[in-house]
């Protein structure tokens, strides 16, 4: 498995050698002069781009174990297109035969059952916007790790480890209640099909509660790289946990301790400790438009668009200040505001073409603050990058050239 | 009266359809379970029958490990597996996490180097190869001797430098 810190090291060497548009595209089409003078082209089977636009993922490393991020900066709204979502895997994307495919529960159950992919589409149905987000979104904002960060960054390559579908299957409890879990069982490992069989261990609870057995994705079969044909969805929760290519669920009183929730996505403490099984996301907002590589065109206005999220249910508030941090203003929330969903926020800002560093705060229903990098930094080490949520800032010079300013937080 | 009685039917079906268990999928064999079930816990639960020992886990590495992990388990492309203490602090150092430092129990190595390793051949190796490596691998983290045997009695004895500094949040405190 690869190392995490060469990883990152071989990610950054990656966005240094990958321009931000990509060669594979075709040419640019030619348009007509005038569109209404000439006779369209017949629709087809598969809809495509229009070939102006260049969207495409971020992918750090050619290799199995490696990751793919969404280009946040291009998108509008907050359903990320299929195509363009994030992808972190341990072992490369497994080919699986859905007429071959099961899932197996069995451990403290009744009952253990295999049901087949046509079963598990039979259950009673449900859809859900959620986000998921990687354990390790943001490493690259972490301050305080002996150099600054890179500053010529989209916000795709900062937090683009994250992105949002509508995921659609059978909810965890139907299939539990299908087995019969006892009453003694506390957890539950989930298991991929991949060459990892990456594995990780969930409260049963969750189980109860809102996890999803899910095989599509805003309306489609979910795609390989999200765990075609079955995924765990954990509304919420860290990416990690939410096993692709689900095969087994192996209920259990005791956690099984796998290498991702010991040695991997765990939180090393000031205090010399470490903690596990850190599942829920904080509440965290981003601001994807004016980044890097925007250049404002003049003084005026402009719409400082984001995203927020929060894994303990809704956001109730996003702050943006354009002034470094000294005034706060409130920002529109985009309708409908989604329990562990993402939410779009808006707001207006003169620029007077002056230097400015701005940025975003997000406030969830329980009151849960995202926190400036100094602070979050107070309970958290440079050992540990896993879980950032800290404030992101952006700066605009005096040519309005917009890069990266989560150095100017440190 | 007729009322009521239809109240207690929608009442009734209600409970049948809470407790509905769909009649959906197949009743999962102990051959079924045992061709999937590869879960190792701290305690030995799930440690197959047979055994290694460091001398032959030696080899088994020169030939399957170092060239992505390094001689000694350092300097390889990918993660460093042994020559870092435990440090004071990991908070206010950056330390490279191995398994010397930073894998509280020694089950999680069998679970995971069986279930994914190595990289480009997961899943190849025999019962007895995964004992010998991670005999091997605790040797050279310092944590067994030269002489040591990995088997299901051995292995959950072995007590991991960093298992004491492990905690669980506060999400999940209450289910211990």
């Amino acid at each position: 498995m690869i190392n995490r810190r060469s990883w990152f090291k071989k990610s950054a060497a990656a966005i240094a050698s990958v321009p931000l548009v990509n060669a594979t595209f075709a040419a640019t089409p030619s348009a007509p002069l005038d569109s209404t003078k000439v006779l369209g082209t017949p629709p087809k089977e598969v809809g495509t781009r229009s070939g102006f636009e260049k969207l495409e993922r971020l992918v750090y490393a050619r290799e199995a174990s490696s990751a793919s991020a969404t280009p946040l900066e291009l998108l509008n709204g907050i359903i990320t297109p299929s195509d363009l979502h994030f992808e972190r895997h341990h072992g490369g994307i497994p080919t699986i035969d859905p007429d071959r495919y099961a899932l197996l529960i069995h451990g403290l159950v009744d009952r253990p059952l295999k049901f087949s992919l046509t079963e598990l589409k039979r259950f009673p149905a449900e859809s859900r916007i959620c986000f998921i987000e990687c354990s390790g979104n943001g490493g690259r904002a972490v301050l305080g790790r002996g150099a600054p960060v890179a500053e010529e960054v989209t916000a795709g390559q900062v937090d683009g480890l994250f992105s949002t579908s509508e995921w659609t299957g059978v909810r965890l409890s139907t299939l539990f209640d299908a087995v019969g879990v006892k009453r003694k069982a506390k957890w539950f490992l989930a298991e991929g099909q991949d060459s990892a069989v990456m594995s990780r261990t969930i409260p049963v609870e969750k189980g109860f509660d809102d996890a999803m057995i899910v095989y599509a994705q805003n309306g489609e079969p979910l795609r390989p790289g999200q765990g075609y044909p079955v995924r765990l969805l954990l509304p919420g929760w860290e990416g990690n946990a939410q096993i692709k290519w689900l095969r087994r669920i192996d209920v259990s009183d005791t956690p099984f301790f796998s290498r991702e929730e010991t040695s991997k996505y765990t939180d090393a403490k000031t205090d010399g400790r470490i903690e596990m099984f850190s599942f829920v996301m904080a509440p965290k907002s981003i601001i994807t438009s004016p980044t890097f590589p925007t250049v404002l065109p003049g003084k005026g206005w402009n719409e400082i668009r984001g995203l927020a999220w929060t894994g303990h249910g809704k956001i109730a508030k996003v702050e943006v200040s354009t002034d470094g941090g000294n005034r706060w203003r409130h920002a529109a929330l985009q309708a409908p505001v989604l329990s562990k969903g993402t939410v779009r926020f808006r707001i207006p800002w003169q620029w007077d073409g002056k230097p400015a560093l701005f940025m975003s705060r997000a406030t969830d229903e329980l009151g849960n603050v995202q926190l400036m990098p100094g602070v979050f930094a107070d309970n958290r080490g440079p050992a540990t990058f896993y879980h950032n949520s800290a404030i992101r800032a952006w700066k605009v010079d005096a040519s309005g050239r917009v890069t990266f300013g989560q150095n100017e937080l440190a | 009266m007729k009322r009521a009685a239809l109240l207690l039917l929608l009442i009734a079906s209600g409970i049948t359809f809470a407790a509905e268990r769909f009649g959906l999928g197949t009743p999962a064999s102990a051959d079924d379970i045992a061709r999937w079930d590869i879960d190792i816990k701290p305690d030995g639960a799930g440690l197959p029958p047979g055994q290694g020992a460091v001398s032959e886990g030696v080899g088994l590495y020169d030939q399957l490990c170092l060239a992505c992990h390094g001689e000694n388990g350092q300097d390889g492309q990918y993660d460093q597996l042994a020559g870092a203490p435990v440090p004071e602090e990991f908070a206010t150092t950056f330390v490279k996490r191995t398994i010397g430092n930073y894998w509280p129990y020694a089950s999680t190595l069998f679970d995971y180097v069986r279930r994914s390793m190595p990289q480009t051949q997961p899943g190849s190796l025999t019962d007895d190869e995964v004992y010998a490596l991670v005999a091997y691998l605790l040797y050279l983290n310092g944590i067994v001797d030269a002489d040591a045997i990995m088997n299901s009695e051995s292995l959950p004895r072995v007590e991991m430098p960093a298992q004491s500094r492990f905690y669980w949040s506060d999400e999940v405190a209450h289910l211990r």
